[in-house]
């Protein structure tokens, strides 16, 4: 082996400049782990859309024992009867009103902190982000756990408000690093030209910065929303008698999954990968 | 006089506005999560039980009684969590890289197929593992055939299975950050480091991972926090014999109402968490993660 390969270089280093040969082999080399990366890629997608496609399998399963986990025929009564099992559709109108209600109340506030960290000088910065990155460091558990020592000290009933508050507090982190990321990003040359222009600042913010500010509030919403709407371990620690959508699964899955749990799943991923692709096209639209 | 408004932004006349902006959000953030945390922290210091109320004693051997009665399910915490970070990593990387060097005009419209199956609820897609890895599943079956699984082996049950769930589970918080940070990168600078004779390999390791540090740290962070506290995975694809330091804080709190113990337990993996982090960051090299 040693011996057919040793003389290559040496024979062919004097008759050709040295530069094409590393120039090449690069080439050849990228067009190599470039379809490696593809490939890869592939995989990756495969292993992270396995458990969506089971899901959606098994939404149409005809299931009759008590766990969904083995099939036994195609039907489609869980899907024309999604809310057949009670406590179903109670436990989603729950999640969607605090899903909706906490990503209000955290764009608002969290945007506001945006705007101060990104826009103004004040004292106190320091003690400022490191107040909103500890919530971000802290696991969701921790979180479950003081919100209800609190709740336990302070005697106060833990129900839907309590919940409404823990995801508040943990959607606002989120919302105040997208908005900041999207702000700072922002070119302020077209506010100062309004400026000049003498709109006065009211006028600027509401015709230029916020609109420009928009698609980054518009994404930490979205990310609220998705966060809380998704949260078991806060809600688990602070619901008292209220079920939340997550609380539902999590009890059907100690009795028995029905495949209506599957339905509300695949459900979700269409809407979501819906609203997605919608946005999509009326960004390209609009470029 | 056109140099007045030079630079400034909105409404940053009045020296008040920036803490009538900060107000309200902090208010919250020290209301519910200092105030609890300071809570969390006394109940740790507590003795007593439910039935005869519980009183601030200072008992520090709370936290070592706790420590070494559940070294095992911290250790675990911790052992799983780095591993599903290292995997979501190794996972994620090439995906991003893919996403923001190869999918040209597609690149949002491939990290939506992406981030989209995280849609389906986190306790669905848990579940959704517990019927794929299940012992009469094709998963089992391959890995027989294969023979990396013994013939009456099982992959549910086994900490295999909740490594491979807590994976699975956090694999967006290691995606966005890593193809936020190679999207960022400059092409050239790859293409310079061919030019200058470095290799492939070289290049990447030179050029490409060092200037996507960033997007590595908060991507391993976003998914080590919630990956250290969590306990669902266990209760799905695990039995007790894995469980974590979340499985005991939770069934601590809220089934045996020993609030000392869980609340000392809480302490522990929030401090240790910050700690890992705080060393982490240093080391790292990247200050300005929020």
């Amino acid at each position: 082996m040693a011996q057919a390969i040793a003389p290559l270089p040496a024979a062919a280093s004097p008759h050709r400049p040295a530069s094409h040969q590393p120039a090449l082999l690069f080439r050849v080399w990228r067009a190599i782990t470039r379809n490696l990366v593809v490939f890869y890629a592939f995989l990756a997608l495969l292993y992270i859309y396995l458990p969506v496609i089971v899901v959606v399998i098994f939404s149409f399963n005809d299931n009759t024992g008590r766990y969904n986990f083995t099939w036994q025929g195609f039907t489609l009564k869980s899907w024309l009867n999604p809310c057949g099992v009670s406590g179903l559709c109670p436990a989603m109108v729950k999640s969607l009103q605090l899903a909706a209600l906490s990503t209000l109340g955290a764009t608002l506030l969290g945007t506001m902190i945006a705007f101060a960290i990104v826009r103004h000088r004040f004292s106190g910065r320091t003690a400022t982000n490191v107040l909103i990155f500890m919530p971000m460091a802290t696991p969701e558990i921790v979180m479950a756990s003081s919100l209800l020592a609190l709740f336990l000290n302070l005697g106060i009933p833990t129900g839907f408000g309590t919940i409404l508050i823990g995801h508040i507090l943990f959607n606002i982190s989120y919302v105040v690093v997208t908005v900041k990321a999207r702000l700072q990003g922002m070119n302020s040359s077209l506010e100062e030209a309004a400026m000049d222009l003498y709109a006065n600042e009211w006028h600027t913010f509401h015709k230029i910065t916020l609109p420009l500010v928009t698609p980054g509030i518009i994404s930490a919403a979205l990310l609220a929303f998705a966060l809380s709407f998704d949260d078991f371990i806060v809600a688990n620690f602070n619901s008292g008698n209220v079920v939340t959508f997550p609380m539902f699964v999590w009890g059907a899955a100690q009795r028995g999954v029905p495949p209506q749990i599957n339905v509300m799943g695949a459900a979700m991923f269409i809407v979501a990968l819906g609203l997605a692709l919608a946005s999509l096209a009326m960004q390209r639209r609009s470029a | 006089m056109s140099t007045v408004p030079a630079r400034r932004g909105l409404l940053s006349g009045t020296r008040w506005m920036p803490y009538a902006l900060l107000l309200p959000g902090l208010l919250w953030l020290a209301l519910f999560f200092v105030t609890p945390i300071l809570t969390l922290l006394s109940t740790s210091l507590q003795e007593g039980s439910i039935s005869t109320g519980f009183r601030l004693t200072w008992r520090i051997a709370n936290y070592t009684d706790a420590f070494w009665n559940y070294r095992e399910q911290f250790g675990r915490s911790i052992l799983y969590a780095s591993l599903s970070t290292l995997l979501a990593l190794v996972i994620c990387y090439p995906l991003a890289y893919f996403i923001a060097f190869r999918a040209g005009r597609y690149k949002n419209l491939m990290l939506l197929i992406v981030v989209a199956p995280f849609f389906t609820s986190f306790l669905i897609r848990t579940l959704s593992w517990k019927i794929i890895l299940a012992d009469s599943g094709f998963v089992v079956r391959v890995f027989q055939t294969l023979g990396l699984l013994p013939a009456g082996g099982r992959l549910l049950a086994t900490s295999v299975a909740v490594v491979a769930g807590i994976t699975y589970n956090f694999l967006p918080f290691m995606t966005l950050p890593l193809y936020t940070s190679l999207e960022r990168l400059d092409a050239s600078l790859i293409e310079a480091a061919g030019d200058l004779y470095a290799g492939p390999v070289t290049a990447f390791f030179k050029v490409t991972f060092p200037l996507s540090m960033p997007g590595v740290v908060a991507g391993t962070l976003l998914t080590f926090i919630p990956a250290a506290g969590d306990y669902i995975n266990v209760r799905f694809l695990g039995t007790p014999a894995q469980y974590m330091l979340g499985n005991v804080i939770d069934s601590r709190f809220l089934a045996v109402l020993d609030y000392p113990t869980a609340a000392a337990l809480s302490i522990t993996l929030m401090f240790t968490i910050l700690v890992l982090v705080g060393l982490y960051v240093r080391r790292a090299g990247t200050e300005d993660l929020v």
